[in-house]
């Protein structure tokens, strides 16, 4: 990591890390554009291909670009990344949930109106 | 010394970082619920059109790449380096905009509005507060780098709200390999 004293609460990063984190986000998405424009593979498993290269690409952005895990001993930006991970995939994932049954319970005629 | 509120401020920015990731959450989940509400418009397979999101993708991403290139420590005491990069990451940062929004005035011109139906509601209250951040972090990023030139050198507190707005600046590329995933690449499945 960074060798400056004055900075070693907060890192940096270094050329490399940044080269290495912009060349594997282009890779992957380009993975991810030519899957879907030539549909490399059937609709269902191309959806969760796209998905999972999209977190392959936040992760090494969070670790490369953001720093996520490089601070010192309290970790208290890791602490608050996972609580507000913990949310988000409450409120993401419960709200699809809840829609979704919510149309299925509608009455035909509402949900032809609404749809 | 000042150490400790450096330390303290950097903390509370990333707070502020990840509760803008539930708002961002909260518009996903909301534009994933109304997706397939078209109201008998235009689908968003037949709007998005894939190699021009491509195009905004690679540029968004570079400048986060040339944002990060700036605040290396190696360079902070070269001047000339450090702005010659955010110049960069501006220019690539005004780049992302005006496709974004020549975007959506082709879609309001072709009657695509966000009135149209609740799916295009969500497309652009998605989109538009994520362009809204990319507005306002250029702004900041302005305001920021006047004293930086007016002072030709990078105190501790100019560094410091640097700092700060390239964590936002990765942070909306962060934001946006989902946009890129789950509206347009998913939009065209």
């Amino acid at each position: 990591m960074n060798r400056l004293n004055s900075h070693e609460e907060h890192p940096e990063g270094t050329v490399k890390k940044y080269v290495t984190g912009f060349v594997l986000s282009l890779v992957l998405t380009c993975a991810s554009f030519f899957s879907v424009a030539y549909r490399l593979f059937p609709p269902m498993p191309l959806l969760f291909t796209i998905l999972a290269l999209a977190l392959v690409q936040t992760v090494i952005q969070l670790v490369l670009f953001l720093h996520l895990g490089e601070e010192t001993k309290p970790h208290r930006n890791l602490l608050t990344f996972l609580f507000m991970l913990s949310i988000l995939i409450i409120v993401v994932w419960g709200s699809i949930w809840i829609m979704d049954h919510l149309d299925y319970n509608m009455m035909p005629q509402m949900t032809h109106s609404t749809k | 010394m000042s150490q400790d509120t450096t330390a303290n401020t950097f903390f509370g920015f990333w707070t502020y970082l990840m509760t803008d990731c539930i708002l961002f959450g909260t518009l996903f989940a909301t534009y994933l619920v109304l997706h397939n509400g078209t109201y008998g418009g235009a689908t968003s397979n037949q709007l998005f059109n894939l190699p021009f999101a491509l195009a905004e993708t690679s540029v968004l991403l570079t400048s986060s790449f040339t944002s990060g290139l700036a605040m290396l420590p190696s360079q902070l005491k070269d001047i000339r380096k450090v702005l010659f990069w955010f110049a960069i990451t501006f220019l690539l940062g005004v780049a992302f905009l005006t496709m974004e929004l020549m975007e959506f005035t082709r879609f309001v011109h072709e009657g695509h509005s966000w009135e149209a139906s609740a799916f295009l509601s969500g497309f652009f209250t998605l989109v538009g507060t994520h362009g809204l951040h990319i507005t306002m972090g250029l702004i900041w990023m302005i305001v920021l780098l006047i004293p930086v030139i007016c002072q030709k050198t990078i105190t501790p507190v100019s560094y410091k709200r640097l700092y700060c707005l390239r964590l936002f600046w990765h942070f909306l590329d962060v934001v946006w390999i989902f946009i890129f995933t789950i509206v347009y690449l998913m939009g065209v499945l």
